[in-house]
């Protein structure tokens, strides 16, 4: 028996559809759930979920935000979200170098050194979910030579 | 009386402001479609939020949850965020949202402070001599949560400061096409209704009663993920509904000034023509006369000769 699944964040509805199993990174570890899981509420870090329905996989970034499970649907709450397909390559390693830059200047401790590490996580999460797990088939844009500089 | 060609100048001006004021509406149309879809994609968070907020605040033993959810006792400042449009021909639109406004909190018994989205409210309300801590203006037309979420984040921190200890959001709810009502609404301290509501919101509705959860890490941690998010996210719906609406204002304002200058075309046409007629008219007159001047000479020309 598959469990609901629905992903969402602020705008938009990112996903939704029936589901094997929902992984997703919550405030204690990676945590699987299966149909007939406990009711619970967990904060999310970000990280990547995974959906697996029917055999296949599905990815999603996520920046964090809030899961909730009942024995029948799973809920994600999320800041913000994307599946692989979506990530912007490009967009994401230039934010990568962007943060890296400000991490140097920022002294460490401060509302911008912390603004930068979470940025430098964010699209850190996004490359590395790209490198991974877009399919290297079909007419997708291959990953871009920022992107091999990463692997 | 204008001549003929001083009417045709007229009538093609005329026809050159209805054609602008149809494509304003035209485009005005188009933006309400967009600015409702965006309400109703944001839906499903806002009401999943709702129900695990209300959910966790009902817990027994919980009556101070989250400094965001707490009342304050002694309201000596409020703060009012008031949403208009950046441009005007929107009709009546920015006239009700601010007339609204000042019959609301002219009275307040607290001092009370504004935060502007909107250039339109601004500019009245400077001139009204408010006290503006903020101005956001210039949102776009189309934004999305993260063009607006810092606005819902100063909120917040004002009233955590204690700047603030309500605060409010004035905009203008989308009713149909041809009402849209400004509304105002307390966003802090957020205000959790009875167990009720849950019921109403959950997806079955009627008698389900949520089940016992377990949290993790626990359920402060959770709410402060979720508090300020709900926040923010209110703070977006009242502007999207306030874009809708001020789309929707403009869309019939463009639509009567459309329907004006048509009338106004036809009426000029018609003027046109009776200046033509009467031009053509004085004219013939005019070869008339003449004629009629030669053939009397030519005939007193004639007798002359004869006798």
């Amino acid at each position: 028996m598959p469990i609901r699944c629905e992903i969402v964040s602020q705008d938009r509805m990112v996903w939704s559809g029936e589901a094997d199993m929902v992984v997703v990174p919550g405030a204690g570890g990676e945590m699987g759930i299966l149909p007939n899981h406990a009711p619970l509420l967990s904060t999310l870090r970000p990280g990547i979920i995974k959906v697996v329905h029917q055999g296949e996989e599905e990815y999603f970034t996520v920046t964090g935000g809030v899961v909730e499970v009942r024995p029948e649907k799973v809920t994600v709450l999320a800041d913000a979200s994307e599946h692989v397909s979506e990530i912007d390559v490009q967009r994401a390693e230039a934010a990568r170098q962007r943060a890296e830059e400000l991490l140097k200047q920022a002294p460490p401790t401060t509302a911008e050194h912390l603004a930068a590490q979470a940025a430098l996580q964010r699209a850190r999460i996004r490359l590395e979910a790209a490198r991974r797990f877009r399919p290297k088939r079909g007419p997708q844009i291959q990953s871009g030579p920022a992107d091999e500089e990463q692997g | 009386m204008a001549t003929a060609r001083e009417v045709k100048l007229r009538i093609r001006s005329v026809k050159n402001i209805a054609q602008i004021t149809r494509a304003l509406q035209a485009v005005s149309a188009s933006k309400v479609q967009r600015a409702i879809a965006t309400v109703e994609a944001s839906r499903p968070y806002a009401t999943k939020a709702w129900e695990v907020l209300t959910h966790i605040a009902n817990q027994p033993g919980r009556e101070q949850m989250h400094p965001l959810m707490a009342r304050r006792d002694e309201i000596k400042n409020i703060l009012v965020v008031l949403i208009t449009s950046d441009r005007g021909l929107a009709g009546p639109y920015n006239t009700n949202v601010l007339r609204y406004t000042f019959k609301k909190f002219d009275h307040a018994p607290a001092a009370v402070h504004y935060a502007t989205i909107g250039r339109k409210g601004r500019e009245i309300l400077h001139r009204r001599g408010k006290h503006i801590i903020a101005d956001f203006s210039g949102i776009p037309d189309r934004p999305t949560f993260s063009d607006v979420s810092h606005i819902g984040h100063l909120l917040v921190e004002e009233f955590l400061s204690g700047k603030a200890d309500e605060v409010y959001l004035v905009y203008t709810d989308f009713i149909n096409m041809l009402r849209q009502n400004p509304t105002a609404k307390k966003l802090l301290p957020l205000e959790v209704e009875e167990e009720s509501r849950v019921q109403q919101f959950s997806p079955t509705g009627g008698q389900k009663v949520l089940p016992a959860y377990i949290y993790e890490p626990d359920d402060v941690e959770i709410l402060n993920q979720i508090v300020p998010r709900f926040t923010q996210l209110q703070v977006f719906h009242a502007i999207l509904e306030s874009q809708a609406s001020e789309h929707a204002a403009r869309m019939v304002a463009m639509k009567n000034a459309t329907d004006n200058a048509s009338e106004l075309a036809d009426a000029l046409q018609l003027e046109y023509n009776k200046a033509r007629q009467q031009s053509i008219t004085s004219e013939m007159l005019d070869i008339a006369g003449g004629a009629e001047a030669l053939a009397q000479a030519m005939a007193a020309e004639a007798r002359k000769a004869s006798s």
